[in-house]
């Protein structure tokens, strides 16, 4: 297959949607499926074979839309007409979107969710500009989007330097958490010495609280292998490894199809679109470690070993999978590059705030109204993602906290909601990034549990190597234990606050140096509430119980 | 056991046969070795294969493979045991899993593990002595718009509570037959290997 072909394959598959009247796109995505989305879908293709619509109307399984919480979701787009949307569809109402797309019959009016609340219209769709428009599981339905020709473009008219240079412009960085210049580390492997050379999207996303890696690879896989083939392309490499984390069976197999169809086409593999460059993508299943998502463990999962991480440097871009010059980014970050290709680096550049560019997709969970997968431009404020697109806490309770980044993130009060979200600004607030899950928590959160469960999830996860993350975790958890069940002294918060320094400064690798972040957050925006645990014996939440162990005095020695 | 002399047959030979046990499931964990050509990288490959064919690790698998892809058996296990996906003991016939996601978390997914452990008394991750319920707990299985979430037998079950959690529990070890072709059970089986 070459560019003309693909351009081919693209119109005859636009010509083949056009001919339908109307096309009823149902998520099938892991929420909307657990809310009985898939008799939903099955429903309408009944009603489709039912009333002879056969030839006008057609029933797609497509990836997410977006607001989880308010699934099964159907979208409808007609013929020149706006797409209609609908929520909490039950397989009747989906019988009557059916019938009223069909002859005009009155529509299940309390379905219909208008396309201009501000869920859908804060946010800005670059990565998940495919997913739910689009089968996952055809090639046709992303090649007709435009799919593989930013990949055509960049094999035929750019070379592999100037590739590098339209991502360094673009500004984009990684999106796994700590941000680096995506372009400047492919610049980097590009000029590592070596005779082999790795590509591999971290796909293992154990941040307990973000699913956008897993709705990106189960929604719209070819756009993160085309982004692998680019970045190949760009550094010189030709394998790639697509490491999937073991939890998320469904994206392994959509990935494994979609290297298939792409490689019975020629999109991927050898000779690629009839040019000279070769890039074969492997998949690879994690087994469940949370320290994986961290690059040097990764590699050593990838080749079999326990996933231990190893001192840096050498970077892996010097000496990475099997000692090879390897690049690794995160799967969101490898979704970004095709548009980037496409629209170029000024548009890209033209997004977001003056030092973190583009989107971001965050897992907005916990109270708020609407949870889900939304992507927005960086620098959208904190209060505008809660009040607005997320529809602000519910049961009229009061917002107390949004979590970023997971465990290796921290806590933002109510006094920083106007902050704008971005790399910078998270930061210095303590916080980070992260990978993108959003956690929102109301008055009924108790902050001092909260970090006692990070921790805890910390302690667990450590791999045990270096002493610092292995015994100091262990040792903070017990401290919050202490403090959440009542027999803990003025004394341990010391001890508490020395420990979250001497382990985040002394630990190997990301996960030992943040594990203590989400406790220094939660100690710097709410000492209250610790004191009152201390000298009140009281939580303010309501979550702790404090009168089961008596007051303890820890003998120092 | 005859030892056969007659000339090498010409059919496929079966690397099945060749494990003393004679069990068929062997040769799952063959074909996986030979598409990786037995290289030791392959080694989790291989143990996700011999996980979903046999339920669990046993130390015989262990061996097995370590003497497959020529590695120490201190190297097996020591993959086998860093790896939370994989389980060295048998799983009980009915798996519940409780995300314990911060999702789920916030919205109280603990008092389910706690209801749910009383009621069974067994402990988060162990199996009933019966053996009829493994009671497990994950780290986020991404679906926290639907928090807290349950997966029992593969099904993700939606906006638990404690009281819900129990009835859905009992109804399904009730259930005599593993009714696995259920209308929620098609929808994206988390854990599909345990099952």
């Amino acid at each position: 297959m070459n560019r003309a072909d693909l351009e081919t394959m693209a119109q005859r598959e636009v010509q083949r949607q056009q001919t339908f009247r109307c096309r009823i796109l149902c998520c099938a995505s892991t929420p909307c499926l657990s809310s009985g989305g898939s008799a939903v879908h099955d429903a309408i293709k009944d009603a489709i074979k039912e009333g002879g619509f056969d030839a006008d109307f057609q029933a797609v399984a497509t990836g997410c839309m977006g607001p989880c919480s308010r699934g099964p979701m159907i979208t409808v787009q007609t013929n020149g007409g706006e797409d209609v949307i609908y929520e909490h569809v039950t397989p009747e109402a989906s019988r009557q979107i059916v019938a009223h797309h069909a002859t005009a019959t009155p529509a299940p009016v309390k379905c219909i969710l208008p396309s201009d609340i501000p869920f859908f219209a804060k946010q800005k769709k670059v990565v998940l500009a495919n997913s739910g428009f689009i089968d996952p599981e055809r090639l046709e339905d992303y090649v007709a989007r435009g799919g593989y020709t930013a990949l055509g473009y960049a094999l035929r008219e750019m070379t592999p330097e100037a590739v590098c240079r339209e991502i360094i412009d673009s500004g984009l960085r990684g999106r796994g958490g700590a941000g680096y210049p995506t372009g400047l580390k492919w610049d980097m492997v590009r000029k590592a010495h070596g005779d082999k050379k790795y590509v591999v999207a971290n796909g293992d996303e154990g941040d307990p609280g973000a699913y956008m890696d897993r709705t990106l690879m189960e929604s719209d896989p070819h756009r993160l292998l085309e982004g692998m083939a680019i970045a190949g392309y760009a550094v010189g490499a030709d394998q790639g490894f697509l490491y999937v984390r073991g939890e998320y069976p469904i994206a392994a197999k959509r990935l494994e199809r979609a290297i298939r169809a792409a490689e019975r086409r020629g999109l991927l593999g050898s000779r690629m679109l009839d040019s000279n460059f070769n890039f074969r993508v492997d998949v690879r299943i994690g087994a469940g470690a949370f320290v994986c998502g961290e690059e040097t463990a990764l590699m050593a999962s990838i080749m079999g070993m326990r996933g231990q991480p190893v001192p840096r440097p050498p970077y892996p871009a010097q000496s990475g999978l099997w000692e090879k010059p390897t690049l690794i980014n995160n799967v969101e970050t490898f979704g970004s590059i095709a548009p980037i290709i496409q629209h170029g680096a000024e548009w890209f550049a033209g997004l977001g705030t003056a030092k973190s560019k583009g989107t971001k997709i965050f897992a907005l969970a916990g109270k708020v109204d609407t949870t889900g997968l939304i992507e927005v431009p960086m620098g959208i404020t904190l209060r505008e993602i809660v009040y607005d697109i997320g529809g602000g806490v519910p049961d009229g309770l009061a917002f107390k906290a949004a979590q970023t980044g997971g465990p290796s993130g921290g806590c933002i009060p109510a006094a920083h909601l106007d902050t704008p979200m971005d790399y910078e600004s998270l930061r210095a607030l303590g916080s980070i990034m992260g990978s993108g899950g959003l956690i929102i928590m109301d008055e009924r959160s108790c902050m001092v549990d909260v970090a006692k469960f990070f921790m805890e999830f910390c302690m667990d996860e450590s791999c045990g190597k270096c002493v610092p993350c292995r015994v100091g975790t262990v040792q903070m958890h017990h401290l919050l234990e202490r403090i959440t069940n009542g027999s803990a002294t003025m004394q341990d918060m010391e001890t508490l606050k020395e420990l979250c320094v001497m382990v985040k400064e002394t630990s190997l690798c990301g996960l030992g140096q943040s594990a203590p972040n989400p406790v220094l957050s939660t100690i710097h925006y709410f000492l209250d509430e610790y004191t009152a645990h201390i000298r009140d014996h009281q939580c303010l939440a309501g979550v702790c119980t404090l009168d089961q162990a008596p007051v303890t005095e820890l003998v120092h020695a | 056991m005859s030892v056969k002399t007659s000339p090498p047959s010409r059919t496929r030979p079966r690397p099945a046969a060749e494990h003393p046990s004679g069990d068929p499931r062997f040769s799952l964990i063959d074909r996986t070795l030979k598409r990786f050509s037995f290289q030791q990288d392959a080694l989790i490959e291989v143990l996700h294969t011999a996980q979903e064919a046999f339920g669990f690790l046993s130390d015989d698998l262990l061996i097995y493979v370590a003497h497959q892809l020529k590695l120490p058996l201190s190297w097996v296990h020591g993959v086998a045991t860093f790896y939370h996906f994989f389980t060295l003991t048998p799983q009980g016939e009915h798996n519940c899993i409780v995300c314990m996601g911060t999702a789920c978390y916030v919205k109280r997914a603990a008092e389910i593990v706690a209801a749910l452990q009383q009621a069974y008394s067994v402990t988060a991750g162990e199996t009933t002595r019966d053996g009829r319920l493994s009671l497990n707990t994950a780290r986020c299985l991404g679906s926290c718009g639907l928090a807290p979430v349950l997966v029992l037998d593969g099904a993700v079950l939606p906006r638990e509570t404690p009281e819900s959690a129990l009835e859905r529990v009992r109804q399904q070890l009730m259930n005599a037959t593993h009714n696995g072709a259920s209308q929620l059970a098609k929808n994206d089986a988390v854990f599909e290997g345990e099952e």
